[in-house]
């Protein structure tokens, strides 16, 4: 890609990252392509080009550590065109593609095709995440040095578990001689076995298939205790219990190098969510009780967790047009992150400034980048109206995944302009 | 935080009617009583010569079993017969979705047979919701056991054979015994019990047969089969599955049988009076000693008579419930 | 609201009028069977007054009511009793008031479902007119003409009267 050249000035936007918040309208000046100036250093000199921000807040343009782009892939569920596009509409100038497509990103071959198609049709920076072992299936390692070498920036094993604890421990091993960071989700298999939910009162009362908190929390134990023991760098993706931030916050605090991260629909929904039978919040992990989503919220105020994921899945509508049991898991999140995220922000929960940390920040901070309006950054922003209304629709949503977790309320915060490398990739259409 | 659609209102008109028949929750005290009003009147049908109303004359009744029980469909089958619907029976478990034929293209296609009311047995929690929620308006819904979630016509026979033997739910102490977990009908009928009114409900199982949180279902848990049968009015027996012993859930059916099975010796610690359930079929030696089964406390046998009439009332119930909507809706379009 | 009808005068007639016609028909052991709920109560005074026996039955015809389709199931019903055989017998239809003639056509569905009876008489208090079907009465206490605001309606048991309103 080229480097755009010339200068931009954003005026009128209150400047927020994790560092903190303007509060006032400050500027902001792009040169070719990078942070040159910040506040009043930012208002001398002329420029190729306006951004009148006004009303609007501008923060680093949002990354996202787990996201599913479909490809490759059939095609039926979306692909790097369609999802990299929700993706911008959503404020985000980053995403990591998890490697869960099909066929699986354990090849340095397939981490090509998607960065040789996201250089062509996406907007947006595509970081491949590999698969850490060959198909996911938690038998044998993949060409993991192999892998980083070809662009991918983390390897996991998707939602699934390594469950052979010594395959688990070599991989640790392996990845720690390449300084190459883990990003693994929880879950022991036999505990989670055929469930669907949260293993508690809803699921009780509906018959439906649990999941229960050990099938998590055992899982971390073994993965704290082999992260500790190999030195690994482990980030770990989608906790969802009070009982995980507990566990995290202790081993951080016994100076493991371990990250974690929270989709967002787990800081908004709870298991409640089931009750009607609605297939869409049949997640993995799944939503659990009031108890843990103030865990999860808390954990995230007090740095345990760095990063909020989208956790993007988006899927044809027959995939979620059955029973709830046999629907395929995940929800279309990542157009809804920022308006979700900002509810929890009117609600108290959170700053806007720790909103914006855990959505830009802190995930940049797990593959070894930072995401700050400082001179000298990348240009990649995100200036979003607070105030203005937003309703998912088959319409609105550019995702080919329509199941958007609120789509029979206007929710608040729309993005106005997505930037990368200051340029504009997405701008919203009055 | 964000609510979604209270599901109760799936199954009731504007006005309160039943139009679907799915779970017995969001469902108060006068529906359920209604219903059992309704099935005494069907149970003097049933004493007739000719068994038979006009009711559903005209109207096609489809049972749609995902999951083959000719006992339940067959009650099902004779209510609608004895309603005057005519009576398609479609076991899907053998055609259909075994060809990868969705469940949404199944309904498009039966839907396209004018049918007016589906009965729907699947082994998924929650299937007749989703059919509910993607049919053609005007079709009524009646579940006939979902998965684990619930069997509402099961447990509101049961309900009729008490207040038949009881004379109403005031007061009364009832235990459910054994695999609580994978029973849908143990959850209709806690639910049906705490509605009408019993003073205490008990589950007797043990841990591995209990789901998770049971007592906010609304019951006590007793781990003892001796402690649990003092005081009962009514106790009912849930048929233990063979293949529980497969997932270790059991050690055996032996053991099972001596800690929980109900033997003339544990009858006798309950009240006199207590009348002994089950929804049939029955493990004699597993579950039940021969002995109860066929002794003068159990009422086993005439639920079958029951089962015929609550069926009936439930489907004439939620056929008005959607003739009564389609009504108000053609008023309101009228007004309009 | 007004009671312009003498309830004792009407049975009377209806009384009488049910003595001959049994007397004309040669009928001794007649089954009496009244309708929900005015036609039970008129049935209650019949089965005193004709001195018989046997109890009569008590008919409720919501499960044969030809408007389902258009009003759904009455909420309220209640179990028909008829605590006799009705094959081959002589059976008066008692109900208080006839005017469609569809209550009618539902009681005598619902009574051959009990068995094949050998004859129906049917008695009402008073006739409305206004027939749609080809049903009548084989004996009627009085006949009314209506205006079209006017609405008769039987209240009871005790005491039972005839109440006439204006809409």
């Amino acid at each position: 890609m080229t480097q755009p050249q010339g200068t931009l000035r954003i005026i009128h936007g209150r400047l927020v990252d994790a560092r903190g918040d303007s509060g006032s309208p400050q500027t902001l000046l792009v040169r070719d392509g990078r942070i040159e100036a910040v506040g009043a250093d930012a208002e001398q000199g002329p420029a190729d080009r306006v951004l009148d921000a006004s009303g609007c807040v501008v923060t680093p343009g949002f990354f996202d550590l787990h996201c599913n782009l479909r490809e490759p892939g059939n095609g039926q569920k979306g692909n790097i065109a369609s999802e990299t596009l929700a993706a911008a509409h959503g404020g985000f100038t980053t995403v990591c593609a998890s490697p869960e497509t099909s066929p699986v990103n354990d090849s340095s071959a397939v981490t090509h095709v998607i960065l040789d198609v996201a250089a062509s049709r996406s907007p947006i920076r595509v970081l491949p995440v590999g698969a850490v072992t060959r198909g996911l299936a938690g038998d044998l390692l993949s060409d993991m040095a192999g892998l980083k070498k070809a662009g991918c920036v983390a390897l996991g094993n998707g939602a699934r578990p390594v469950a052979n604890a010594r395959v688990l421990r070599r991989c640790m091993a392996y990845a720690r001689t390449y300084d190459i960071p883990l990003m693994m989700t929880p879950i022991n298999e036999a505990l989670a076995a055929d469930g669907y939910a949260h293993d508690g009162l809803v699921a009780s009362r509906l018959g439906l298939l649990g999941i229960p908190e050990v099938a998590e929390t055992t899982a971390l134990m073994e993965l704290l205790l082999l992260a500790e023991e190999t030195g690994v760098r482990l980030h770990l993706a989608q906790l969802s219990s009070a009982r995980s931030v507990a566990m995290v916050a202790d081993a951080q605090a016994r100076g493991v190098a371990v990250t974690a991260d929270v989709a967002m629909h787990q800081l908004l929904f709870t298991e409640a969510a089931l009750a009607g039978f609605d297939s869409r919040f049949h997640v993995r992990p799944p939503l659990r009780t009031e108890a843990d989503r103030q865990a999860l919220l808390a954990g995230l105020r007090d740095g345990v967790i760095g990063a909020i994921v989208s956790q993007h899945q988006p899927h044809d509508s027959a995939a979620k047009q059955a029973p709830l049991g046999a629907t395929e898991p995940g929800l279309s999140t990542i157009e809804s992150v920022l308006p979700l995220g900002l509810r929890l922000v009117a609600d108290g929960q959170l700053t806007l400034s720790q909103l914006v940390a855990a959505l830009s920040h802190g995930p940049a901070a797990v593959v070894g980048e930072q995401a700050l309006l400082a001179p000298g950054q990348t240009a990649d922003l995100c200036v979003f109206d607070p105030r203005a209304p937003w309703q998912a629709s088959d319409h609105a949503l550019r995702s080919a995944g329509k199941h958007a977790p609120v789509r029979d309320q206007v929710l608040m915060g729309a993005v106005r302009y997505t930037l990368r490398e200051g340029q504009v990739v997405w701008q919203a259409v009055d | 935080m964000i609510p979604n659609d209270p599901f109760p209102s799936l199954q009731l008109t504007a006005a309160g009617q039943l139009k679907h028949f799915l779970t017995l929750d969001g469902l108060d005290r006068a529906l359920l009583t209604d219903i059992l009003d309704t099935a005494d009147s069907f149970i003097e049908v049933g004493e007739r010569r000719i068994k038979k109303v006009p009711l559903l004359r005209g109207r096609t009744v489809v049972n749609l079993f995902f999951e083959s029980s000719t006992r339940t469909r067959s009650t099902f089958e004779l209510a609608a017969k004895r309603l005057s619907a005519d009576v398609l029976n479609l076991d899907i478990s053998t055609s259909a979705t075994s060809k990868g034929e969705s469940l949404s293209d199944t309904l498009l296609n039966l839907e396209a047979m004018a049918s007016d009311m589906f009965v729907v047995r699947h082994s998924q929690s929650g299937a007749p919701h989703f059919i509910a929620e993607s049919v053609t308006p005007g079709v009524a819904i009646i579940n006939a056991g979902d998965g684990r979630h619930a069997h509402p016509t099961q447990a509101m026979l049961d309900m009729l054979t008490i207040r038949q033997h009881k004379g109403g739910f005031e007061g009364l102490k009832v235990a459910i015994v054994g695999d609580i977990l994978h029973s849908r009908v143990a959850r209709s009928q806690i639910r049906a019990l705490n509605t009408l009114g019993a003073e205490e409900v008990r589950v007797i199982a043990p841990g591995t047969l209990l789901p998770t949180d049971v007592e906010a279902l609304g019951c006590r848990v007793e781990y003892d089969m001796a402690a649990g049968m003092k005081d009962l009015d009514v106790v009912i027996m849930l048929r233990l599955q063979k293949e529980r012993m497969e997932g270790a859930l059991l050690p055996s059916e032996r053991e099972f049988y001596r800690l929980y099975g109900l033997s003339q010796d544990k009858l006798a610690l309950a009240n006199p009076e207590c009348i002994v359930m089950h929804p049939g079929p029955i493990n004699r030696g597993v579950e039940i000693e021969s002995a109860v089964a066929d002794g003068p406390q159990s009422v086993i046998l005439n639920q079958v008579t029951n089962g015929i009439a609550v069926r009936m009332a439930v489907m004439s119930m939620a056929m008005s419930g959607q003739v009564a909507e389609r009504g108000q809706n053609q008023a309101a379009g009228e007004q309009a | 609201m007004t009671a312009l009808l003498n309830m004792d005068e009407l049975l009377d007639q209806l009384e009488a009028g049910v003595r001959k016609h049994l007397q004309d028909r040669q009928i001794e052991r007649p089954a009496l069977i009244g309708i929900r709920t005015g036609g039970v109560w008129i049935a209650d005074v019949l089965q005193k007054r004709l001195g018989l026996d046997e109890p009569y039955g008590e008919l409720d015809i919501s499960f044969y009511r030809d408007d389902f389709s258009r009003l759904g199931l009455n909420p309220r019903v209640k179990p028909s009793h008829l605590p006799f055989e009705t094959e081959d017998r002589d059976v008066i239809l008692v109900d208080d008031v006839i005017m469609s003639g569809r209550t009618i056509r539902a009681a005598m569905n619902e009574i051959f479902d009990y068995g094949r009876p050998a004859s129906i008489i049917l008695a009402t208090l008073i006739d409305l007119g206004n027939r749609e079907l080809p049903i009548h009465p084989d004996v009627v206490a009085q006949t009314l003409t209506l205006k079209e605001s006017q609405r008769v309606k039987l209240r009871g048991p005790d005491p039972l009267r005839i109440e006439m309103r204006e809409t």
